[in-house]
């Protein structure tokens, strides 16, 4: 039944913008700000609506990084390897990052590239929130509940 | 002989005159504006090197390898999506251009396997395009490859392994463009990238299995699995497909070896007319059957149905026959006899049938199974226009602007038509649907009908009247052309104008809103290019001729006829049910629809046959079942149909064969009939018949063979020889001489042979003399008959009604993967999609018997029950049931009934009261009672027709129709039943009397 529930929501989602011109990318924002995710069941019921076949939406789906199939951990790391942060350290402090959270499997690590925040690099965003001229503790430090 | 692979010029042509002149390498080239400079080159002889370009697909600039410089142009554009001007010179090999080949050359085979198979069997183009480029190494390292990537051999019949892929999205756009599902796109981005069918394998996702895309993979990434198991072809054959009436042209690719030759792969032919390069599931791929362990490959007898077989020669078959034949024409007379031809088989085949029947067999008791299907659309379109086809080539659809389709299910039944219009509506044209069922064209991605109206089945005169009193009412007929080229318009108008049409007095009996029809309606007249494609929806009903004209009357009101666009198209089910009507196999017309009382036409034959021939219409089919269950009909010839699965009301069709002394079966496989044959003869497989097929479009194709005769005899020659056993001498050095002798005597056919069809490809009839063309829109002028008939059609409801014990209607129909009867499709992988027949039924109708999906169902009406899983689906609406009936073990004509079109006894397999319920074991069909239709009922049906006229009129036209179908037997047992004072309609009396009074 809870299945049933998500499968009707998607479709009012997508019902709620089938009539935009492009109304794809709303939707999948809106559907995974809802669920977290854009799961299987999600991309047949948005297809469904919004009349594309199930690999149009996939491949729209895929092609950003941002959306996701599954909903993430707990906590979520981004750290920019544009250009700006590359020459400030960012290679160095993903590596930092990664192995000091190599074990915690509550937190995903992952890059981005440009948060439009160059000046202050390396840049990068914990559950979210901005930092600049980040390192690998103030990053442990801004996990509620770890130490760093 | 190597396989020459079909000339592929890049991109697209372009319409237009060839008013641009360019200069490639130095060569002029005339092309119209538009053209891309590599179809440009191409033309001029010149080939660039491409990987993503293909004259299927619209150019799309990814692969950058057509890279060229032009003169005063900037830098390298693609050829592929650059443009001819006028004056443009265009140098495709250059120092610079070599160079950037190179390099391009070299960043694929970076990521490309070393060992690729394809590439060493000639079946990747990336292998033969890097030797041209000069690329004898690659510079670059061993990076990150898709080496490991796996390979997805979900689909039976190719396999995609993304380690040889490109992404060059050929397949992508060959699955949007071509067949239009969508099944393919690239996921994920930069090296990440990949084909992917919506990230789940092949035989999960969308795709339908065309293989569009493996035709279009410039690489071995996506490629038939007989291809790596059989290896390369080396020499192509074109032949037609045997499926649908679409009538798919392909280029049959077989390998030669001293044991004999191997059919490697079906590739769909490009200059094929039907389908220019398209395919579906059935055609491309399910051809095993011919070469299926249950084949039978030799003559076999037996005394008595409950025998076994025994195998005997040819010559011991035929003299079973013949003599079996002859001794039941010595004692019950020369009319005891009669053959049934198959729309599978030939024109060639059918031709030598009926003339069997008729010369040596001496009467007209030959039938087809056209009966079962498209008779209303001989009878409809007859009265109608003066001749029995669909009225446009297919490739007309592109030029409407307003689609009706009614009773047919295109990307099912005829998938490659059904690509054809998808891409038409994509590209701007309305959909009107009429279906009770919301098939696929009424809402698929890209595609959405402006219209579905879901008539209720039986209620399609009703529909069409309404349909038609708004074009009239509403002021929206075309007058010039019903008052240049059309008859009976008067008394039409006033008919059809009488409230008791209108869309708001019809609306309760075909369940569609007023509203919605009067807007299709308007939306129909508004063309102004409206085109009509119906199918056995219309036909299979106790009315199906009567709404074939009714068709016809709304194309003629809005003068939607004789030009490109438009036009009323029976979508043809079989790939020779055109033609197999064409040659005279029903039972009252000789071959070209000229009834058989025509002194003049019979004498054409009676002069080359040498024998008299009967002035009177001979036994249809179900007249046949009926005259065997009465003791007069004793023997019959089946040509590769299977009655005992595919006509209706099983219980009556098995009753009546049983009751034969002597059933012969021609076929591949010892089917449903077989069962009740005392005489089995091997059939051939389309793949080793030479012959022609004509498709829904007239168009007459070659048949060649492929593979070597698996039997021993043509199925012609077998024919021929039972005839010249039975003293008849029949006999032809080969098929074109059939076909000679067809052309001979048939006016339609006169500049027929298969000389000039293996010069031009193929011919739309009619080819009225050597130097015609063929005629791929009829009726430009005038009609075949001169003017069109509006004919007054009188909505008569069919007597099978839903009851409190029968509260559900079934209708039945065909699926994508599986065809008809399934005798050949459920021999190949095909069963994979579609293993058993499903009952789809409405939630509503479900939840109240408690039935869910997947559920077993008892399936029960007034003449027998079945079982089989239910698929709960909205698809239907509430109170219709649908279901398929391809599997024997199904058995669904077990429940359909013995009613029948008024005009042709086509059965109303669409209209069948039943019940459905819980069941609780899948038992075997279980037919109840013969319940067969009285002759005083069929005659009653025809006057029911006619009551709208005057008395007189009436009468008039009953006789008209009983003289014109009605075998001499069954008019004198309806006299005879009259007589005796059998309750019939007064109408019948009359004209029976009128009959009485013309004969003497």
């Amino acid at each position: 039944m809870v299945e049933m529930t998500r499968v009707d929501a998607v479709r009012e989602i997508a019902a709620g913008y089938a009539a935009q011109r492009g109304p794809l990318l709303p939707v999948l924002h809106a559907v995974q700000d809802r669920f977290g995710a854009i799961e299987r069941g999600d991309l047949v019921a948005v297809a469904d609506v919004l009349n594309l076949s199930i690999a149009d939406v996939h491949g729209v789906m895929t092609f950003f990084h941002d959306f996701r199939a599954a909903p993430p951990p707990t906590h979520v790391v981004a750290i920019c390897r544009g250009e700006a942060c590359q020459s400030v350290g960012a290679e160095r402090l993903m590596a930092d990052v990664r192995a000091d959270l190599q074990e915690a499997s509550d937190v995903e690590v992952h890059e981005v590239f440009c948060l439009g925040n160059c000046a202050l690099g390396p840049s990068g965003t914990v559950d979210g929130r901005l930092f600049g001229h980040l390192t690998a503790s103030r990053v442990g430090a801004s996990l509620p509940g770890r130490s760093s | 002989m190597t396989l020459a692979p079909e000339r592929d010029l890049g991109t697209p042509a372009v319409v237009g005159e060839p008013t641009a002149t360019v200069t490639i390498d130095g060569i002029p080239v005339r092309v119209a504006p538009g053209t891309s400079v590599l179809r440009a080159a191409s033309l001029a002889g010149v080939e660039i090197p491409r990987l993503c370009a293909t004259d299927r697909l619209e150019a799309f600039g990814s692969c950058r390898l057509c890279l060229v410089e032009v003169d005063g142009v900037r830098g390298t554009p693609a050829s592929c999506t650059t443009l001819c001007s006028d004056g443009m010179s265009v140098a495709t090999d250059t120092p610079m251009v070599r160079q950037l080949r190179h390099g391009v050359m070299e960043l694929y085979l970076s990521d490309h396997p070393a060992d690729c198979a394809g590439c060493e069997r000639g079946s990747c183009d990336l292998g033969r395009l890097a030797a041209d480029a000069g690329v004898a190494e690659v510079r670059y390292g061993l990076g990150r490859s898709h080496a490991d990537a796996t390979t997805d051999v979900s689909n039976p019949y190719f396999a995609f392994d993304p380690a040889a892929c490109i992404v060059c999205s050929r397949c992508v756009r060959a699955c949007g463009e071509v067949q239009g599902t969508f099944a393919l796109s690239v996921a994920g981005r930069g090296f990440d990238s990949q084909i992917s069918p919506s990230g789940t394998d092949f035989l999960a996702s969308e795709c339908v299995s065309c293989g569009a895309c493996v035709q279009a993979c410039p690489t071995s990434a996506l490629e038939e699995k007989s291809l790596v198991s059989l290896g390369m072809p080396s020499r192509a054959v074109v032949t037609t497909c045997a499926y649908c009436g679409v009538g798919c042209s392909f280029r049959a690719e077989v390998r030669d070896d001293p044991e004999g030759t191997t059919l490697v792969r079906m590739v769909p032919w490009k200059d094929g007319g039907a389908n220019e390069g398209h395919s579906c599931v059935k055609g491309r791929f399910a051809y095993g059957y011919a070469a299926h362990r249950d084949r039978v490959l030799e003559p076999m007898v037996r005394d008595h149905i409950d025998d076994p077989w025994q195998v005997v020669s040819w010559d011991t078959a035929i003299e079973r026959v013949a003599t079996g034949f002859r001794a039941i024409q010595e004692r019950y007379g020369f009319d005891a006899i009669g053959g049934i031809s198959s729309s599978r088989c030939t024109n060639e085949e059918v031709y030598v049938v009926q003339k069997m029947v008729r010369a040596a067999f001496g009467n007209n008791n030959v039938d087809t199974c056209a009966r079962v299907c498209h008779s209303p659309t001989g009878y409809g379109l007859g009265q109608a226009f003066g001749t029995s086809a669909g009225t446009q080539d297919f490739e007309s659809v592109d030029q409407a602007d307003v689609i009706l389709v009614i009773g047919a299910n295109p990307t099912d039944a005829h998938p490659v038509f059904g690509s054809r219009i998808k891409r038409r509506l994509r590209n701007g044209a309305a959909l009107i649907v009429a279906d009770p069922r919301r098939i696929e064209l009424v809402r698929s991605p890209h595609v959405e009908a402006a219209y579905h109206l879901p008539v209720q089945p039986g209620t399609n005169v009703a529909f069409v009247n309404a349909m038609a009193h708004v074009i009239v009412t509403e002021g929206l007929t075309d007058g010039r052309f019903l008052a240049e080229r059309c008859e009976d318009v008067t008394d039409y108008l006033a008919f059809i104008a009488r409230p008791e049409h209108s869309p708001e007095a019809t609306e309760e009996v075909t369940g569609i809103p007023a509203p919605d029809l009067r807007a299709a309606a308007r939306r129909y007249a508004a063309g102004p290019n409206s085109a009509i494609y119906y199918g056995l929806g219309v036909t299979e009903h106790s009315q199906g001729s009567t709404m074939v004209m009714g068709l016809a009357n709304l194309a003629m009101l809005t003068g939607m006829l004789g030009r490109d666009g438009v036009g009323v198209n029976p979508l043809r089910g079989q790939n020779n049910v055109q033609g197999s009507c064409d040659m005279g196999s029903f039972p009252h017309e000789l071959p070209g629809y000229r009834h058989v009382s025509g002194a003049e036409v019979r004498g054409i034959y009676e002069r080359l046959w040498g024998v008299p021939l009967l002035a009177e219409p001979g036994l249809r089919i179900p007249n046949m079942f009926d005259a065997a269950l009465g003791g007069t009909f004793r023997g019959l010839y089946v040509q590769g149909e299977d009655i005992a699965q595919s006509d209706p009301n099983t219980r009556h069709v098995e009753a009546a064969l049983r009751a034969l002394d002597l059933v012969v079966v021609q076929d591949l496989f010892l089917n449903e009939t077989a069962r009740f044959a005392h005489v089995f003869l091997p059939g051939t497989s389309f793949l080793e018949k030479d012959g022609t097929f004509t498709n829904a479009e007239r168009r007459i194709n070659r048949v060649r063979p492929v593979i070597a005769n698996r039997v021993g005899k043509a199925e012609w020659e077998v024919v021929c020889d039972i005839a010249t056993a039975m003293g008849y001498p029949m006999g032809y050095a080969a098929a074109a001489d059939i076909m000679a002798e067809i052309a001979a005597t048939t006016p339609t056919f006169t500049g027929v042979s298969f000389e000039r069809l293996d010069a031009v490809g193929s011919l739309q009839w009619p080819v009225p003399d050597v130097e015609s063309p063929g005629t791929p829109i009829m009726h430009v002028d005038s009609f075949a008959r001169g003017r069109g008939r509006l004919v007054e059609t009188v909505y008569v409801p069919t007597t099978e009604r839903t009851t409190r014990k029968f509260p559900l209607v079934l209708t039945t129909g065909r699926i994508l993967s599986q065809y008809n009867v399934g005798a050949q499709t459920r021999r190949t992988e095909n069963s994979t999609w579609h293993a058993a027949d499903v009952l789809e039924i409405h939630p509503a109708d479900a939840e109240v018997r408690g039935i869910h999906s997947g559920d077993l169902v008892g399936l029960a009406s007034r003449v027998g029950a079945t079982t089989l899983r239910a698929l709960v689906s909205d698809r239907m609406p509430p109170g219709v049931v649908y279901t398929t009936f391809h599997h024997p073990v199904t058995g669904a004509n077990v429940v359909t009934t013995d009613n029948s079109d008024w005009a042709t006894n086509c059965p109303e397999y669409k209209v069948t009261a039943v019940e459905v319920t819980v069941a609780t074991a899948l038992d075997t069909p279980a037919p109840g009672h013969i319940v067969a239709t009285s002759i005083l009922s069929r005659a009653d049906d025809i006057a029911r027709q006619f009551a709208g006229l005057s008395p007189a009129e009436g009468a008039a036209a009953v006789a008209t129709h009983l003289t014109r179908f009605w075998e001499p037997r069954m008019l004198a047992e309806l006299a005879s039943r009259v007589r005796s004072g059998d309750p019939v309609d007064p109408l019948v009396v009359s004209a029976l009397a009128e009959v009485e009074s013309a004969a003497h």
